[in-house]
C-alpha cells in the first residue's frame, strides 16, 4: 500500500531579521490511512509541518525536502493549479476557531454547498441537499435549520461541525486539524472528536491532529509524533505513551497537574539544547 | 475575608450571573469552574470592580463593596489575566509596567522594589527595560504576577492565569503561584475551566454552570469524585479520562 | 562597564538605570529610524527648511519688501536668483523669509489641534456614554462646515492677520483628529491592559493620559504630515481673501495667490513658491510616515 503522505528530511525556514529562521528543521514522516497526533509545544514546528503538506506557507518561507508528496503528487513540483485541485478534492484543511474561517456573510449551508459544487459537477439543488446530508452526518440535529445560519448565529462547536462538514464536501483522502478543539469547551470537545473518530473510519481517510495537549492527542490517535524546535523528538504508537522514552516526552506528560493524585510540586522541565543537534 | 452573597450580573439582556453565593476565608484559596459563558470570569471580575450593573452584595474583610473603589481596595486586591498578550501595555517597558502601580499608590523606593519584584517571579535582570513583545508567553504571565503583586495585596485574583500557555510552562507558572501564595499568605480566587489546574491550587472550589454556582465542594471530594451535581460529574470524567493516560 | 554614551552602552542588553535604558531606546529608535531612506531624506529637507527659516536674515539677499518696479517679473539671474514678482521683490529674498511665516503658522496650526483632538477624542472614547454623545456631537457640528467657509467665519469675527488665521485653521481641523483618537481609544478602552490599570486604582485623568492616549498617537502623527499641506494651502486661501498674513507679508501661499495671474506667461513666478510648499509637504509626509514606525515598538 502507498502512504497517503511522506515527508522526508523537510526543511523550513522563515526570513528573520538576521537571516533565515528555521521553522522545521529535518523532519520525516510516512503517514497511511490512520490517525496521527502531531505534538509539541508553540514553535515546535507541528503547525508549519501541517500547512507544508498543504504547501499553504506564506511566499516568504523556504521549503527543502528529499520528498514531500501527499496522495501520489509531489508537492516539491506540483503547479499552483495542481496544487489546488489536490488542496480541495484531497486533502481538508480544518483550523482552530471556526469563527475565523467560515464566511461571516453567507449563510453556513450555502459554504458547504458552494465547496461540494467546486468539486462535483450538479445543480444548486442537489448541491443543497447534498450539504444537508453533509450537516446530517456531522450530528446536526436540525440541518436545516443550520443551513440557512450565519457562522455568527452558531455556537463554536456547531461552528466546526459546520466547518468539518464543509471540508469533507469534495470527499477527500487526508484531513489536517489544526487544533481543531482548542477553542472549544471539554464537553464539545469530546463530541467533536468522537465525530471526528467516527468519520474517519467510516470514510477510511487519513488524519493528521496538531495539538499541543499531549494526553488528548493520545486518547484519540493511533500514532503520536513528538516535536520539539522543529525537529522529531519521538515517534510512538499512542497506546506505549507511558513506556515514552524520551525525556522530552516524559517531561510533558509529568509537568501536567493532576485530578487523581495531589502534588506539592509540579515536575519542571529541563531542557537540553543536544535535543536540538541530534542526529 | 470575601463574602459574596446574591451576585447577580446583567449585560443587556444577558443574565451573565444568577444569584451566586460564596465566601473565601483569610489565606484560603478558591477556584470558580465552569465553560465558557458560565459567567465565572464575570463574578471575578465583578468582585475586582471592572464590571458595573450588579446587584447583590460583596464584602471584603467585613466592608461591604460599593460601585465605586477607594484606594485602599486598589492596593488590596490585584488580578492576573488570562492572556499575557493583552494584559501588559504593548508600548511599555516591563520597568515602567511594573512603576505603575508604586507611581499610583506614592509607595516609595521604586527603584529597588521593582528590582526586587522581578527576583521574587524569577525573572533576569535584563528583562527590565524591555518591551512585552520582546519577552515569551510565560516570561510575560510572570510580569503580570509582578505586576499584581508588587504594591503587596493581600487578595490575588486569577482569571485563567495558565491556559494560554504551553504546559511546560503552566508549571512553572503554577510552582511560581503555589511559592508566591504561601510565602505572602495571599488569599487567591482562582477561574478555570481545567479542574486539574484548580484542584491543583485549591482547597475549596464552586461548579458554574449557565451563570449559576451548582455545586460547592472541597478538594478531596473533587479528587474523589463524590460530586453531586451532573454537570460537576461530567467535567469530573472528562478530565479522569485525560488523566488516564499518563 | 562601558562609558556612558558609547554604542556598547547604547546597545547594552541589560541597561543598568533607567536613563541607560531610556537613551537607548532612543538610539535604536534612530538606528530604525535611519535604516529608511525616505524618512530620512525627509528629515533632511525638514531641517533644511529650519534652517532657512532661521537663518533669513543672512540668506536674503535683498530685503524681501523692497520694491523695484524696473525689474518686475525678471527670470531668475545672478542678482535675482529665483527672479522677481509682479512689484519687482525679489523671490529668493521673500521665499527665505516667507518660510518663517509658513512654517510657523503650520506648526503652531499643529501644536493647537493634535493634543486638543487626541483629549477630546480620548476622553470621549473612553468614558463613553453622554460624555461621548456630547463630544463627538460638537465635532460632528464643525465637521459639517467647509472648512475654509469656517475658518473665514472666525477670522472675520476675530481681526485679519497671521495669528487669527492660525486659531481658525486650528478650530476647523480638530474635528477628524478627535475622530480618529476616538476611534483608536475604542480598541482598547476594554483590553486587558487598561483594565490591569484601573486595577491598580490609577484615576480616569492618569489612565487616559497615561495610558490610553499613547495608543492613539501614532495614527495622530501620520494624520497630522498628511494635512500640513492642505493647513498650508487654507492658510493661502485666507491670505487671499485678505483675511490671513497681510502683504506685504511673503507668506508661500499668498505668494501664489497673488502671481497666479502670470501663471501662463512668467510661470516661475507662482511655480516657485509651490515648489517650495511641496517639498514641505513631502518632506512632512515621509518624515511623518518614519516616524509612525520607529513608534511603535513593535516594529522594531
Amino acid at each position: 500500500m502507498t502512504p497517503l503522505a511522506e515527508i522526508r528530511g523537510l526543511h523550513v525556514d522563515f526570513p528573520g531579521s538576521t537571516g533565515w529562521q528555521p521553522a522545521v528543521r529535518g523532519v520525516s514522516l510516512v503517514l497511511g490511512r490512520e490517525k496521527l497526533g502531531l505534538v509539541g509545544e508553540s514553535g515546535s514546528g507541528k503547525s508549519v509541518t501541517g500547512r507544508a503538506l498543504m504547501r499553504l506557507l506564506p511566499p516568504s518561507a523556504r521549503i527543502r525536502a528529499e520528498t514531500l508528496r501527499v496522495a501520489g503528487t509531489d508537492l516539491l513540483t506540483a503547479t499552483p493549479e495542481a496544487m489546488r485541485r489536490l488542496r480541495g478534492a484531497r486533502i481538508g484543511l480544518i483550523l482552530q476557531d471556526p469563527k475565523f474561517s467560515l464566511n461571516p456573510v453567507m449563510p453556513a449551508g450555502e459554504q458547504i454547498a458552494e465547496a461540494w459544487r467546486a468539486h462535483h459537477r450538479g445543480s444548486r439543488r442537489e448541491a443543497r441537499e447534498a450539504a444537508l446530508e453533509l450537516l446530517s452526518q456531522v450530528l446536526i440535529r436540525d440541518p436545516a435549520r443550520v443551513f440557512a445560519a450565519y457562522p455568527h448565529e452558531l455556537s463554536g462547536g456547531m461552528g466546526q461541525r459546520v466547518m468539518i462538514a464543509m471540508m469533507l464536501a469534495p470527499g477527500p483522502d487526508l484531513l489536517i486539524a489544526d487544533e481543531p478543539t482548542s477553542a472549544l469547551d471539554a464537553t464539545v470537545q469530546a463530541e467533536i472528536l468522537r465525530l471526528l473518530d467516527r468519520l474517519v473510519s467510516d470514510r477510511g481517510m487519513g488524519l493528521v491532529l496538531i495539538s499541543h495537549d499531549l494526553p488528548l492527542v493520545s486518547r484519540f490517535c493511533d500514532r503520536i509524533v513528538v516535536m520539539y524546535g522543529g525537529r522529531v523528538m519521538e515517534e510512538l504508537r499512542a497506546a506505549d505513551l507511558h513506556a515514552a522514552r524520551h525525556p522530552y516526552t516524559r517531561g510533558l506528560l509529568n509537568c501536567l497537574p493532576r485530578l487523581d493524585a495531589a502534588r506539592q510540586r509540579l515536575p519542571v522541565l529541563a531542557r537540553d539544547p543536544a535535543w536540538l543537534e541530534g542526529p | 475575608m470575601i463574602e459574596v452573597r446574591d451576585l447577580n450580573v446583567r449585560f443587556g439582556k444577558v443574565h451573565a450571573v444568577r444569584g451566586a453565593s460564596f465566601t473565601v476565608a483569610e489565606g484560603e484559596s478558591f477556584g470558580l469552574v465552569g465553560e465558557s459563558g458560565s459567567g465565572k470570569s464575570t463574578v471575578l471580575r465583578a468582585l475586582a470592580g471592572l464590571v458595573t450593573g450588579w446587584t447583590g452584595s460583596m464584602s471584603m474583610a467585613g466592608c461591604a463593596l460599593g460601585r465605586r473603589r477607594d484606594a485602599a481596595f486598589h492596593r488590596a486586591v490585584q488580578m492576573v489575566f488570562q492572556d499575557p498578550y493583552g494584559s501588559l501595555h504593548p508600548r511599555q517597558t516591563v520597568d515602567r509596567i511594573l512603576s505603575e502601580p508604586l507611581i499610583v499608590h506614592r509607595i516609595p523606593d521604586a527603584d529597588q522594589r521593582i528590582a526586587r519584584a522581578l527576583e521574587e517571579v524569577a525573572l533576569p535582570r535584563a528583562v527590565r527595560f524591555r518591551f512585552p513583545h520582546q519577552l515569551s508567553g510565560g516570561q510575560r504571565q510572570r510580569v503580570a504576577v509582578a505586576r499584581a503583586l508588587i504594591a503587596g495585596p493581600s487578595v490575588l485574583l486569577l482569571d485563567e492565569p495558565t491556559s494560554a500557555l504551553d504546559a511546560t510552562v503552566q508549571a512553572e507558572v503554577l510552582n511560581l503561584l503555589a511559592d508566591l501564595r504561601a510565602a505572602r499568605r495571599l488569599t487567591c480566587i482562582l477561574v478555570s475551566h481545567n479542574l486539574a489546574v484548580v484542584a491543583h491550587l485549591c482547597t475549596r472550589l464552586a461548579v458554574m454552570q449557565q451563570g449559576e454556582i451548582v455545586e460547592t465542594l472541597d478538594e478531596a471530594a473533587l479528587r474523589g469524585g463524590r460530586a453531586t451535581h451532573p454537570h460537576t460529574k461530567e467535567l469530573i470524567a472528562l478530565s479522569r479520562d485525560l488523566d488516564g493516560t499518563g | 562597564m562601558s562609558a556612558p554614551f558609547s554604542r556598547e552602552w547604547l546597545l547594552s542588553d541589560a541597561p543598568e538605570s533607567r536613563r541607560q535604558a531610556a537613551w537607548g531606546q532612543r538610539y535604536q529608535a534612530w538606528l530604525a529610524f535611519r535604516r529608511n531612506g525616505l524618512a530620512m531624506a525627509g528629515l533632511a529637507v525638514v531641517l533644511l527648511l529650519l534652517a532657512m527659516a532661521l537663518l533669513a536674515p543672512w540668506l536674503a539677499t535683498h530685503d524681501p519688501g523692497a520694491q523695484n518696479l524696473g525689474v518686475r517679473l525678471a527670470p531668475p539671474s545672478a542678482t535675482h536668483w529665483l527672479g522677481t514678482d509682479e512689484l519687482g521683490r525679489d523671490l529668493w529674498s521673500r521665499l527665505v523669509f516667507g518660510a518663517r511665516i509658513t512654517l510657523g503658522m503650520v506648526v503652531a496650526v499643529v501644536l493647537l489641534v493634535a493634543p486638543l483632538g487626541l483629549i477630546v477624542g480620548c476622553a470621549a472614547g473612553y468614558a463613553g456614554g453622554m460624555v461621548d454623545r456630547l463630544l463627538m456631537r460638537v465635532t460632528d457640528v464643525f465637521l459639517a462646515f467647509p472648512r475654509l467657509v469656517l475658518a473665514l467665519a472666525f477670522v472675520a469675527a476675530l481681526k485679519p492677520g497671521v495669528e487669527s488665521a492660525v486659531i481658525a485653521i486650528a478650530l476647523t481641523a480638530w474635528p477628524p483628529y478627535a475622530r480618529l483618537a476616538r476611534a483608536e481609544t475604542l480598541t482598547v478602552r476594554n483590553a486587558d491592559f487598561i483594565a490591569a490599570v484601573r486595577l491598580t486604582g490609577a484615576s480616569a485623568t492618569r489612565t487616559v493620559l497615561r495610558h490610553v492616549a499613547p495608543v492613539a498617537v501614532p495614527s495622530l502623527v501620520v494624520r497630522v504630515t498628511l494635512d500640513m499641506s492642505s493647513f498650508i494651502l487654507t492658510a493661502a486661501g485666507l491670505g487671499f481673501l485678505g483675511l490671513g498674513a497681510q502683504p506685504p507679508l511673503p507668506e508661500w501661499g499668498t505668494m501664489i495667490a497673488t502671481s497666479r495671474r502670470f501663471i501662463l506667461e512668467q510661470w516661475w513666478v507662482p511655480l516657485i513658491p509651490g515648489i517650495a510648499i511641496f517639498l514641505a509637504s513631502l518632506a512632512f509626509n515621509l518624515l511623518g510616515d518614519g516616524l509612525r514606525d520607529v513608534l511603535d515598538p513593535k516594529q522594531r
